[in-house]
Formats: C-alpha cells, structure tokens, sequence
C-alpha cells in the first residue's frame, strides 16, 4: 500500500447522497480477477450512455476537474455491497482523499486498506464545499500528519479526526497481515484455549 | 453487569486489546465465493503465505453461476472467475461447493443449511449480506477482499468495538404479512444508515414468533439499514433448526453446546447505545418505489408529491428515484404494472419462501405480459421443493423453474432484466441498474411477487385467496 501523508489538489464535488458501490462501480466490471484496471469503470453508467457516449452533465466529464484527487462526496457513501472493487477503481481513477459526511462502514474500512483515506467532516462544512466547489473548482491541501484542510481560496484551515490506528497505517503505508504476524504467539494461544 | 449478546460474543473473541488500536478478533468461520476471493488468493501467493486455518472455511460459486444449464458458462471471463476459484480452494486446502455439488447455493443460504452458521460464532465472507447469519445470534458481517486475505493469512481481523442498538418489533404481525415485510418497514421508517457503525439486536414478541427462516430474511437486510451486523439472540427456535444439521454437534455433544448458546441470549436490563421500536401490527405488505430500499410504502399507500418532502436534497432524491423508475408523484403503487417477476436471492429463496409464493399462485396463471422465474437459494432447497411438488405448481402457473444462484438479484449471470422494464422482486436493493442497466427494481414478499405475477400490476396479497393447498 502506498503511505499518504499531503495532498493538495483541486476537488470534484459528486453532490448526491447515498451513492452505492453499485453505482461506482457496476456489477459487468466484477468478473475481472485483477485488482487493477478498475478506474475505466468507475461510475460507468453515470459517465458513459447505453451507447458509449459521453455523458457532458456528469462532474466526472467537466474538464474542470480532470487530474483532481479528492473527491468530495455527500452522506451516506459507499454504501450497499462490500465490493472492494468500489475503492480500488477510485483509486485507480487517480482519486487518494474523499470528503463525506458520512459512509457507510465496509466502505470506509475498505479505503484505509487500499491507501485511500476517507475522511468524515461535519455537514454542514461538507454543504459549503459542495456549494462552492461546484461554482468554482476548489484547490484543497490535505494534510494527515497534522490532520487538516487548507482551503486555497479562503485560507481557512479545517480539522479533522481520524483514529489513531488507521492515521499510523496510511501514514507509513504499512502492510496490515505483517503487523498482524507480530501477534502470532496471543492468536495460537487464543486457539490452543479454544481447543481446550 | 448485565450484557448483550453482542458484547458477550465479541469478548469471547478478543485475541488483542491494546491501547489506541482496534481489538483483533478472532474468526469462527470464513465463507467464501468467486466474486471477491481471486485477488486475496493472488495476495498470498505474491507474499508466499498460506491459509492459517483452512477448515474454517468454506467456499460456494453463486454469484456468477447460469440457472438454465449449470454445465456451460457461456461468458469466459465467468467462467475464469470460477476455475480460479475452483484452483485456489484446491491449492489452499478448502472445501468448495463447486456449481454442479449437491451442497451448491447461495452462500447465505447454504451456511445454515450445513449447519456451519452457529450461534455465538463469529463469521465473515466477502459479501455485505453476510449480515443473514446474525439470524443464529451470531456476529456475522461482511468485509472486503483486503480483509479477506487478512483473514485467510491470520485467522483474525483488527476491528474497532462497534456501538449496540437494539430494534424493537413488538406486538403481532397481521396475517399475510411476513419477516420481508418487517425489514423493509423498519429501513423506511428510520432510514438506509440508521444502523452505520452499529450491530443491531432484534428483538420484541414479532421476532421471537418467526421461524429460523424467517429471521434470517430479517437480519439478512440490517446491512440494508446500513449496520455493521443484525442479529437475534437464539432460543428453542434456534436450537431445534440446528438440530441433526451436518456440521452442528451431535448427541451430548449437542445438549452442551445448547445449553451455550442458550446462555447468550442477551441479559434483562443490558444496554444498548440506542433503541429504535416498531409496532408489527401497523405494518403492511410492503413495496419499494425507488431506488433505495428506504424508498417504500405499504401496498395501499401511493409514491410520494414532491410538495410533501421538506428538504431540498430529499425532494431532489425523490425526483431522481421517480424519473429512473419511470412513476408519476402520488400514484398509487397498485396501479404500478410491472413486466418481470423474480423469486429468489439470499433474502427469500429458502423453502418457506417458495412455499409461500406456490400458495398464491397455485391453480392461477402468470399474467400474459409477465415474465416469471424462480431460483432457488440452494440445491437443497431445490430439491425438497420438487419433492413437495412446488416446482409444479410453479411450472403449471407459467413460472420458469431455474437452477439456484444469485441470479437476477445482481445480474451478473444472464438473467437480466432489460432497461425500462420492470421487476417485482424479493431481493433486497433496487440500486439503479441492479438487475441490469435501466432496469427497474421494486422489493417485495415472495407472496406479494407472486400476486404481481398474476395481476401484473401489484396487488395485496392478502386479497389473494389461497385456490388449493
Ligand atoms: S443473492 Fe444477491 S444479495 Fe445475496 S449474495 Fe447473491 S448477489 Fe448478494
């Protein structure tokens, strides 16, 4: 997993709630046994027409935005099914930070696995952005170690919170199975009780 | 102290506590299908691990298989999706119900058949519906392919303790309405994320009256009220559904383990971190009309005006849900004619679902306009069902009689449902194009599905009156 410590870039607003994995990304893309590749697919029925068309109204189409890494979402996301394909096409779609209010929980644990941190702000901060940030592309510098967002335009600094655990993961982009073998002696003891 | 089930489940499976991390749990069982296994194999091959406890999984294809001929799958990158299943259960030692094993179905399904499900038991599976198995009072929850190989690699999983909330159904239900009816009015009343960040109780006198099957339709949608896990403290309904099952203790062997299960149901007077009640008997059968399974209302109730929905954001969901759906605001849902019927998925393919479907339809005739299928949630339940004769009664009425799978649930295999058409289904997400691009997904009971079938339009169940046994 690749570590993440500061991003800055500008931010595609998706203002919609409740959007589920199905719609990011679809079920005919599940087949592929690769963890790759995804990022073609990402919100393809909203991206593209029956017919293969480009679809101009949908934010991902605005050239604005091309290039963008923060992807700035509304309640509720990531909801639904627990494919993981959903987070591994948004990264591979160039995507590292999202913005919600919410997610939903396989979602958000699915993220931290994959190097992408998803971060929770407060509604009505995440109603600010979305209604700037659709009238004028905003430029946004995340910072995990010292937990921040700096607003370009404004200067305005906002916190966020993260657990401690999954901040040190993303920070040195660790391996969670390795950290997991250093407990190997506390998961044989706790079979060896089971058993008896 | 007095303890819910869910806290004494998850301290029974505490391997690691330790400050400023999450508790790492350990893992009773491990299902596993086609879908999200392939790259947390591909995972421990690259890094040169093994499985840590291969008997403690269990692998089924079902989310790709087709359901007219199990022997062929016409779409290669299916069918690779299934030998590198079929490849990795056999390198890394786990029992896999490959498509054409007797043991074959829906992974939700065939876990309590084989009585691998158990209560106080912690289980995980690659797949949100994992949620089902909460039914037995176990804390069961999907994960994702990352976590898959965690668990594969170690057993265990780092997992942050998560908050309790207990949803209350009391009272009776009224006849004709059944568990479907139950979840789906419990996500429309308190909303698709009123359970995020909690494993959620059922409780109350209308829970304790279901059945195992029942209970599972119940817990198998918490996800779909956004919680990490649902369950239902077991009781002698549990313990008699376990009984003689493959994988359940036998003989003394069984009493003892009872006797344990028994002892977690939660204590009188334990706290939960939140409390949610419902009458059972206000509830009706109920129908969807959006496109999110919070979007629905009783069978006499109508799709909402946009006038009446206060919030901008809402109202602009509700005119979105509307158009994708193809409705009018205020029409009344039983005047919505619908073109496909589906019974099936991990929520109501059991027995008793079709039991109850084959009652409606039984001496009646599949609408002309209708398409009408089956599918089975197993192959054992595939097989008592032509055993009662079930598949006649379908068969006879215009229904097709599939091969069990996920089928049209997901559409991943070639059941389909073509764009702007309509579906009455007792799945459990109408997430636009779920059951195909542009298809329209309405959830219902297999009763209600099967009324549909008949009228083509939706129509109370209840009005249906039974023609012969
Ligand atoms: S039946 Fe549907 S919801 Fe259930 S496991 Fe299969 S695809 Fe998922």
């Amino acid at each position: 997993m690749e570590s993440l410590r500061m991003i800055t870039s500008t931010v595609t607003p998706l203002d919609r709630k409740n959007v589920d994995t199905d719609q990011i990304i679809s079920k005919e893309f599940l087949k592929r046994i690769e963890r790759t590749g995804f990022g073609r697919y990402l919100f393809h029925h909203w991206r593209f027409d029956a017919a293969g068309a480009v679809k101009e109204s949908f934010v991902l189409n605005d050239p604005r935005f091309a290039g963008s890494e923060i992807l700035l979402a509304d309640e509720n996301f990531g909801c639904g099914s627990s494919r993981e394909h959903a987070p591994w096409a948004i990264l591979d779609y160039g995507f590292r930070v999202i913005l919600a209010p919410s997610y939903a929980d396989i979602f958000y644990n699915n993220c931290f696995k994959n190097g992408i941190l998803p971060i929770r702000l407060p509604q009505n901060v995440i109603d600010r952005l979305l209604a700037d940030g659709q009238k004028t592309p905003l430029s946004l510098t995340v910072d995990l170690e010292q937990q921040t967002i700096l607003r370009k335009d404004s200067g305005e600094t906002i916190p966020f919170g993260i657990d401690p655990y999954s901040k040190e993961m993303l920070l040195n982009g660790w391996d969670e199975i390795s950290l997991t073998f250093q407990y190997e002696d506390q998961i044989a003891a706790y079979e060896n009780r089971k058993a008896n | 102290m007095a303890k819910t089930i869910i806290e004494k489940i998850w301290d029974q499976h505490i391997v690691v506590k330790e400050e400023g991390k999450p508790d790492l749990l350990y893992i009773d069982l491990h299902l596993l299908h086609e879908v999200t296994s392939p790259q947390a194999f591909e995972g421990l091959r690259l890094a040169g691990r093994r499985v840590r406890r291969p008997e403690l999984c269990y692998a089924t294809m079902d989310h790709n298989v087709p359901t007219r001929n199990v022997t062929k799958i016409a779409d290669p990158t299916a069918e690779k999706q299934m030998s590198a299943l079929e490849r990795n259960c056999r390198e890394f030692g786990i029992e896999l119900a490959h498509m054409t094993h007797p043991d074959q179905g829906i992974v939700h399904i065939i876990g309590p058949e084989l009585g691998l499900t158990q209560p106080g038991r912690t289980i995980v599976c690659g797949d949100s519906h994992t949620s089902t198995h909460g039914a037995f009072g176990a804390i069961a929850f999907g994960i994702g392919t990352s976590e898959v190989e965690h668990v594969l690699s170690t057993q265990t999983l780092w997992q942050h303790r998560p908050k309790t909330m207990n949803i209350q159904i009391t009272g009776t239900l009224q006849p004709g309405v059944t568990a479907k009816d139950i979840i789906l009015a419990v996500i429309a009343e308190f909303g698709i994320d009123a359970g995020t960040g909690h494993i959620v109780e059922f409780t109350g006198e209308a829970i304790r009256s279901l059945s195992m099957e029942e209970r599972m339709t119940v817990c198998n949608m918490s996800i779909e009220a956004g919680a990490k896990a649902g369950l239902i403290s077991p009781d002698e309904t549990t313990v008699a559904y376990l009984k003689g099952r493959r994988n359940a203790p036998s003989d003394e062997a069984f009493d003892e383990a009872a006797a344990r299960w028994l002892a977690l149901a939660s204590d009188e007077g334990a706290v939960y971190d939140k409390t949610l009640s419902i009458d059972a008997s206000s509830i009706e059968p109920h129908v969807t009309w959006g496109t999110n399974p919070a979007m629905g209302t009783g069978v006499s109730g109508r799709v909402p005006f946009l006038s009446e929905i206060v919030s901008p954001s809402d109202r602009e969901a509700v005119k979105k849900a509307i158009d994708y759906m193809g409705l009018e605001e205020g029409m009344p849902i039983q005047d919505i004619e619908i073109q496909h019927v589906f019974i099936g998925s991990c929520t109501n393919a059991r027995l008793s679902d079709l039991r109850a479907a084959a009652g409606v339809i039984a001496g009646r005739h599949v609408h002309p306009s209708v398409t009408a299928i089956v599918v089975p949630g197993s192959r054992s339940v595939k097989r008592l069902a032509e055993e009662e004769g079930l598949d006649t009664v379908f068969k006879e009425a215009g229904f097709e009689w599939r091969e069990s799978g996920c089928s049209m649930c997901l559409a991943m295999n070639d059941d389909v449902v073509p764009a702007g058409e309509r579906c009455a289904s007792t799945s459990n997400r109408n997430f636009e194009g779920r059951q195909g691009a542009g298809a329209r997904t309405h959830l219902v009971s297999p009763a209600m599905a099967a009324a549909a079938a008949i009228e083509g339009r939706f129509t109370d169940c209840r009005k249906v009156p039974a023609l012969q046994e």
